[in-house]
């Protein structure tokens, strides 16, 4: 649809864009500050003390991870009403998006080399002194690629706050198009959305600045020596077991409850059955397909380092932030202009995942390539090996742990994606995430239960595979 | 150590990756083509309740043997989606839950007119008079008011009245819903633009936003508002299953012809573009007869049945106490009451 200026400057320079942009800037920057704090203290008190049972502490901690984040609306707002507005909002999207920032700050602390802590005690500094100037400082990639991809979710996150009843710029583009489809009240709206999104990436690009932090070779696998908690180990267990009630604990009670109570009229088995597959065969389709498609972006953003190679990889990033719904309504008219017989197949849907969680797969696969010297593929090289099978025998075997925690995260992402679905899938494709979806926006809750439940239990292999990937650092993403 | 020799490897992984590319090929085409995902003898898009089609449907398949597939979706997504479509539309029946999205797809020219059957059951004045869709089921505008703080006599006259000062946060309403469009534009069609704009602003200063019908049930009987716009079967049928949220509440039905006594109409039409035309008039045609609409009289749904052979509940207030304005369901202008609730800053 095309506009005038004068008409688009009348849609963007209505009260309701104002509202909207409030709405949207002030949720992203209390819930980014909230999950960085939350994030690094978690991270901290996990990874550098004399905590009881730090392990079983770590699991639970990214457990939420394997809950998405509309599964916890529903799981709040089903449980009480009055968790809905800002604060709702905030309390749940700080409680879903915090492992963002708690898995990356956890990696990256378990490789920070202790030698330059031990220096620093010897130098006299106390051990909280040593953390606070020397440990933290350390960690700013981590938090900001962390805090980076809170507020890329938040931008697009669209079930959570829809259910939550707090209006952003996703939530009012699905409305406008539900009414209007291209309207251009919609497309005035994305394009503010997109223009949010390069901020952000502008300005994490700024305040990470040029320094680096890498080390030279991996290093002995030593570990620093945990700090004493003392006193305070009781009230900071009380606080950690605190989180885990919340972002656990809640949600897991709250389908517990939705499962005993509600369910005893459904409990449609072969509708289960038919939501399970569809939504595993998509998302290990498009969590695959995006992965392969990563490796070249990362290839040449990282070694053929330049501004054109950044432009490719930065510019992957911006889908990550649009709604499925605006990617999903650009595919509908694509295809049926150019590809009609694509048109609602399988192979349009995982296209558009690709499109949409690209960057997923990019920011963890970057993590391992940066960590593959590319010394080893001019050994190789020199020994007579040609480029296949040096890709084959020494760099995919190097990077193959980033891949796999690329993939992972774009099957979280694709098993709950919904608006895309809808609009994309093959007649007849019911997926949890839309059988879920219909199920909680007509308030029957204990219908939503089951899928809700399977959501979560496809989401466990993924998760656990980014929890044991101890060298993910999504904070590699961005050079 | 491998000792395969270095030379061949790319071949060999090269022929390993043709072959599994192939595989996932072949298993993607067959999911695709005709194995799970089937090929359906009607495709219906569904924006009528998702539960009301699942209990219908299966119905129809066992009475004629064919095979319908539903996708769902919500009223003015689909519309919109279908005219993005075109002749290239897989859908061969399209189902609404109020009339003005039925009015976008007919203004693209883009369905065939119905045969008699399909409409023979029907009353004139819920089908269009070029007979390119029909109603088959009605649900009326009501408030809801809160007992604890409301009484009967409290309520306004009009719904025109919800915009005044008087109801600053106490009224709840879902104005991102197909239903509540399609009030809007009874509204519009009665009140004209400025009238309808000025109910608008003044609704978007006095209300409660919520997320759809059910919520400004529930807003109401928990007594976060005093009153809400809704469609009446919400109510029934939350009173009917449980009470749980109706418990606190009751109906407030204008009657009188006001704009708030507005019937909207839910609609069925096929595609021209479809190439099921005999099975999507069966369809229809069975939608409209005496059995189906007496199923949906006796389900869950207590919306109207159109055809009056069929019955509801008798605790629903009947239909022709209703007092409706008088309102051309063909006449309903959806893309205008969008633009107009653009512009109240409620979308």
């Amino acid at each position: 649809m095309v506009i005038g200026p004068v008409d688009l400057w009348h849609l963007l320079a209505r009260p309701r864009i104002g509202e909207l942009l409030r709405n949207t800037l002030t949720l992203a920057a209390a819930c980014m500050t909230a999950t960085a704090v939350l994030g690094v203290a978690l991270a901290v008190l996990v990874e550098r003390t004399d905590l009881p049972g730090r392990r079983a502490w770590h699991g639970l901690l990214v457990a939420p991870l394997a809950v998405p984040a509309f599964v916890n609306g529903y799981a709040w707002v089903s449980l009480d009403r009055s968790v809905h507005g800002f604060g709702g909002a905030f309390l749940v999207v700080t409680l879903s998006y915090y492992p963002l920032v708690y898995l990356p700050v956890v990696a990256m602390l378990r490789r920070l080399d202790p030698a330059l802590e031990e220096s620093a005690w010897s130098l006299g500094h106390s051990r909280v002194r040593t953390l606070a100037t020397v440990v933290l400082p350390q960690l700013r990639p981590a938090l900001l690629g962390g805090a980076l991809l809170v507020g890329l979710h938040l931008l697009a996150e669209f079930g959570a706050l829809s259910l939550l009843r707090f209006p952003t710029f996703t939530t009012a583009i699905y409305d406008q198009y539900g009414s209007t489809f291209n309207g251009a009240a919609a497309t005035a709206m994305a394009g503010v959305l997109v223009l949010l999104c390069l901020v952000l990436l502008v300005a994490e690009l700024r305040l990470r600045g040029d320094r680096r932090y890498a080390r030279i070779g991996r290093g002995a696998a030593r570990t620093s020596v945990p700090l004493s908690l003392g006193a305070w180990r009781w009230p900071l267990l009380a606080t950690l077991a605190g989180v885990v009630v919340l972002a656990v604990g809640v949600p897991a009670y709250s389908l517990v409850r939705w499962l005993v109570v509600g369910t005893s009229t459904e409990f449609p088995l072969a509708d289960l059955t038919e939501a399970l597959v569809a939504t595993v065969v998509l998302a290990l389709a498009g969590a695959l397909a995006a992965t392969v498609a990563a490796v070249p972006v990362v290839w040449l953003a990282v070694r053929h380092r330049g501004r054109l190679s950044t432009l490719v990889e930065r510019s992957t990033y911006v889908a990550n932030a649009l709604p499925g719904i605006v990617v999903g309504l650009a595919l509908v008219v694509a295809s049926l202009r150019l590809v009609p017989p694509v048109y609602q197949t399988a192979g349009l849907l995982v296209a558009a995942y690709v499109i949409l969680f690209l960057p997923r797969a990019v920011v963890t696969v970057r993590a391992g390539l940066e960590q593959a010297p590319a010394v080893l593929d001019d050994v190789a090289h020199s020994l007579g090996t040609g480029p296949l099978a040096t890709a084959r025998r020494v760099t995919l075997p190097l990077i193959a742990p980033s891949l796999g925690a690329g993939a992972a995260l774009v099957f979280l992402a694709i098993s709950t994606e919904l608006t895309a679905t809808l609009m994309l899938s093959p007649i007849g494709t019911r997926t949890l995430a839309t059988e879920f979806w219909s199920a909680s926006s007509e308030l029957r809750y204990g219908a939503a239960a089951p899928y809700a439940l399977l959501l979560v239990l496809v989401s466990i292999p993924a998760t656990v595979l980014l929890m044991r990937q101890e060298r993910l650092s999504l904070q590699e993403a961005t050079p | 150590m491998r000792t395969t020799p270095v030379q061949t490897s790319p071949r060999r992984s090269l022929r390993r990756a043709a072959v599994s590319l192939a595989a996932v090929t072949l298993t993607a085409s067959t999911l695709t083509g005709c194995g799970v995902f089937g090929s359906p003898d009607v495709v219906v898009y569904n924006a009528q309740h998702e539960q009301l089609l699942d209990e219908l449907v299966p119905l129809f398949e066992e009475e004629t043997g064919l095979d319908v597939e539903l996708r769902n979706g919500k009223d003015l997504e689909m519309a919109n989606q279908i005219v993005e479509e075109g002749k290239d539309s897989p859908a061969d029946v399209f189902l609404t839950e109020n009339s003005p999205a039925m009015s976008i797809v007919d203004n693209a020219g883009l369905f065939a007119e119905l045969p008699e059957s399909a409409t023979a059951t029907i009353p004139d004045q819920y089908v269009p008079a070029d007979r390119t869709w029909t109603g088959f089921l009605a649900r009326s505008t009501v408030a809801m008011y809160n007992t604890d703080s409301m009484t009967e006599t409290d309520m306004p006259a009009s719904i025109m009245d919800f915009a005044k000062p008087e109801w600053k946060g106490r009224v709840s309403f879902s104005p991102t819903g197909a239903d509540f469009q399609a009030i809007v534009s009874a509204v519009l069609e009665l009140e004209g633009e400025q009238a309808t704009a000025d109910w608008l602003a003044g609704l978007k200063e006095n209300g409660v936003i919520v997320q759809n019908n059910l919520v400004v049930m529930q807003s109401v009987d928990s007594g976060e508002v005093d009153a809400g716009i809704a469609y009446s079967y919400y109510w029934y049928r939350d009173r009917a299953e449980n009470g749980s949220d109706s418990d606190s509440s009751q109906l407030y039905f204008f009657g009188d012809q006001d704009p708030g006594a507005f019937v909207s109409v839910s609609g069925a039409g096929i595609l021209a573009s479809s190439e099921h035309q005999d099975a999507a008039e069966q369809f229809v045609t069975w939608l409209t007869g005496t059995e189906a609409q007496q199923a949906m009289g006796e389900s869950y749904a207590l919306e109207y049945p159109l055809n009056p052979d069929a019955s509801l509940s008798p605790d629903v207030k009947p239909f022709d106490e209703l007092e409706p304005p008088q309102v051309d369901v063909a006449s309903l202008n959806g893309p205008q009451v969008t633009d107009l609730m653009t512009e109240a800053g409620l979308l």
